[in-house]
């Protein structure tokens, strides 16, 4: 082991320029592909927002028993999409158009009778924001004796789940071909770095040195130069998400684990194209 | 120790480079591959270091039937072989003691031998003063002898020798020459692929197989009577 890391260490020492290189040209590759993750991030966050806002709401009969209502409360709550469920009393309702609804106060201020009914507010999971979902709870809302009607805004949650669809087939295939394109030139960059060396394999060889012993001083290597290449990466977004932040528009930028996972995919991208290069470049000779 | 029974080795493009090869090398022997330029010497050491299997025929080598070898073997036989090159095969950025002992350290060898063992096989070869010099700053003789030191420090059953003097002036060569004819006087087994006659000559008792064109034409060893050997 301690040979392994004397010639990874070596590696470096003997080529610096083009280990920099190197590492340069990896950070580079992910950084574009991080550029692309910061957008990404932030629509997802954006539309994320957006669906916070999906709701359904079941108005219900007057009359209905407070003591049904709590306990159907329960049961929809108890729906695997629902998140929590609030009960809107007709009161409430009032209270709260007076106090959003400014421009018709005078006729909110002069009414003899409530005509606002009393609701459920049912908001759902992160996960079942979309048409489908909120169109089987609707259904299911319905079902109850004492619901009266069931409103979640139809064509908004639609529109919404297209605007995810295309966001998320945009995302996959953008995404899908930066990162071919990373996966590409950190490939080509490790094999370079193989090639320089082919001398000094075959000498490995001809004494004797299994392919073994060959291999673990460049996935080292590529392991090291990936993860600093990550590292990098992630200064380089943070700078670009500064500029951007400082400049242009208020952006989110990725959290602790998503970098961490950025510099662990650099690290697992530059052992992997070491293991194809060195695996390839021991075949062929 | 090294035995050849009509061995062919053929390329797709070029054809065969050695047809029915047959011949033998002693344990302790020094033996010569001598012929033309692509007469088939260098295709018969590859063979031996296993850089090639045959495409007809069967190599042994210090008891392996190299055409039966396990990839995981070959580094096994590779390490009780001595290879050396006509053009040095060194590597420029690392001094003449640490050329010698990456020959040990690929092959895992203990730490604490290295040193002594790296040191023992320079001063054999006559550069225990120049250890700590780079190949650049030696001469061509001198890289040669880097390269012999490199390849007994495994104490290897025989040492393979490709036109070791083939980039070498007439004194170098002698020197070289000599060297090997020294290891081979302690028991090493010496093959060695040369087109100088003159170094062949200067052994009488040496083992001189030619080849021609991929064919063994005489084998001093064999009991077949010499057919037109160019010596």
């Amino acid at each position: 082991m301690r040979l392994v890391l004397r010639e990874t260490l070596n590696a470096f020492r003997r080529a610096p320029l083009l280990s920099a290189l190197s590492i340069t040209t990896i950070a580079f590759s992910l950084f574009v592909f991080g550029l692309f993750g910061l957008v990404a991030v932030n629509i997802r966050r954006a539309i994320g927002s957006v669906a916070e806002r999906v709701e359904v709401v079941a108005y219900l009969k007057r009359g209905t028993l407070l003591e049904t209502i709590t306990v159907a409360s329960a049961d929809i709550e108890a729906f695997p999409e629902v998140e929590r469920v609030a009960h809107v009393t007709e009161l409430e309702a009032l209270a709260r158009a007076r106090r959003d609804l400014t421009e018709f106060q005078d006729i909110f201020q002069d009414l003899e009778v409530n005509p606002l009914p009393a609701s459920l507010e049912v908001r759902l999971k992160p996960l079942f924001r979309n048409a489908a979902h909120v169109a089987e709870v609707a259904r299911r809302l319905r079902s109850f004796g004492f619901v009266d009607d069931v409103r979640y805004g139809r064509d908004w949650v639609e529109k919404l789940d297209r605007l995810r669809n295309i966001a998320g087939a945009v995302g996959t295939v953008v995404g899908a071909a930066f990162a071919l394109v990373a996966i590409i030139i950190i490939g080509t960059t490790i094999r370079m770095a193989v090639l320089q060396r082919s001398r000094e394999i075959a000498i490995m060889r001809l004494v004797g040195a299994t392919d073994r012993f060959i291999r673990m001083p460049f996935l080292l290597e590529g392991l090291v130069k990936g993860t600093l290449g990550g590292v990098l990466a992630v200064g380089l977004s943070l700078g670009a998400w500064a500029l951007i932040n400082s400049a242009l528009i208020r952006a989110a930028f990725f959290s602790p684990a998503q970098a961490a996972m950025g510099i662990v995919a650099g690290g697992l991208l530059g052992l992997a194209g070491s293991a194809l290069a060195v695996g390839r470049h021991l075949r062929s000779v | 120790m090294i035995k050849f029974t009509d061995v062919t080795k053929e390329y797709p493009k070029t054809g065969a480079a050695l047809k029915n090869a047959t011949f033998h090398v002693r344990k302790g022997e020094f033996a010569f591959v001598t012929g033309h330029s692509g007469a088939g010497k260098s295709t018969a050491l590859r063979l031996i270091y296993l850089a090639e299997l045959p495409t007809a025929g069967d190599v042994r080598v210090s008891g392996f039937a190299t055409g039966r070898m396990s990839p995981a073997e070959i580094p096994r036989l590779r390490r009780r072989l001595g290879i050396v090159f006509q053009d040095f095969q060194l590597l420029e950025d690392r001094t003449a003691e640490e050329n010698v002992a990456f020959a040990l350290e690929v092959t895992g060898a203990r730490r604490a031998a290295i040193g002594p063992r790296v040191m023992r096989v320079l001063t054999q070869v006559g550069l225990a003063g120049k250890a700590r010099q780079y190949p650049r700053e030696l001469s061509g003789g001198e890289q040669q002898r880097v390269a012999i030191a490199r390849a007994l420090v495994n104490d290897p059953v025989v040492l393979l020798a490709d036109e070791p003097t083939g980039n070498l002036d007439e004194r170098a060569t002698r020197g070289v020459f000599q060297l090997l004819r020294d290891i081979n006087a302690s028991g090493t087994a010496v093959l060695m692929a040369t087109h100088d006659l003159d170094l062949v000559r200067s052994l009488p008792g040496g083992h001189l197989i030619e080849l021609q064109a991929g064919e063994v034409v005489y084998d001093s060893a064999g009991d077949a009577p010499p057919e037109g050997g160019a010596l």
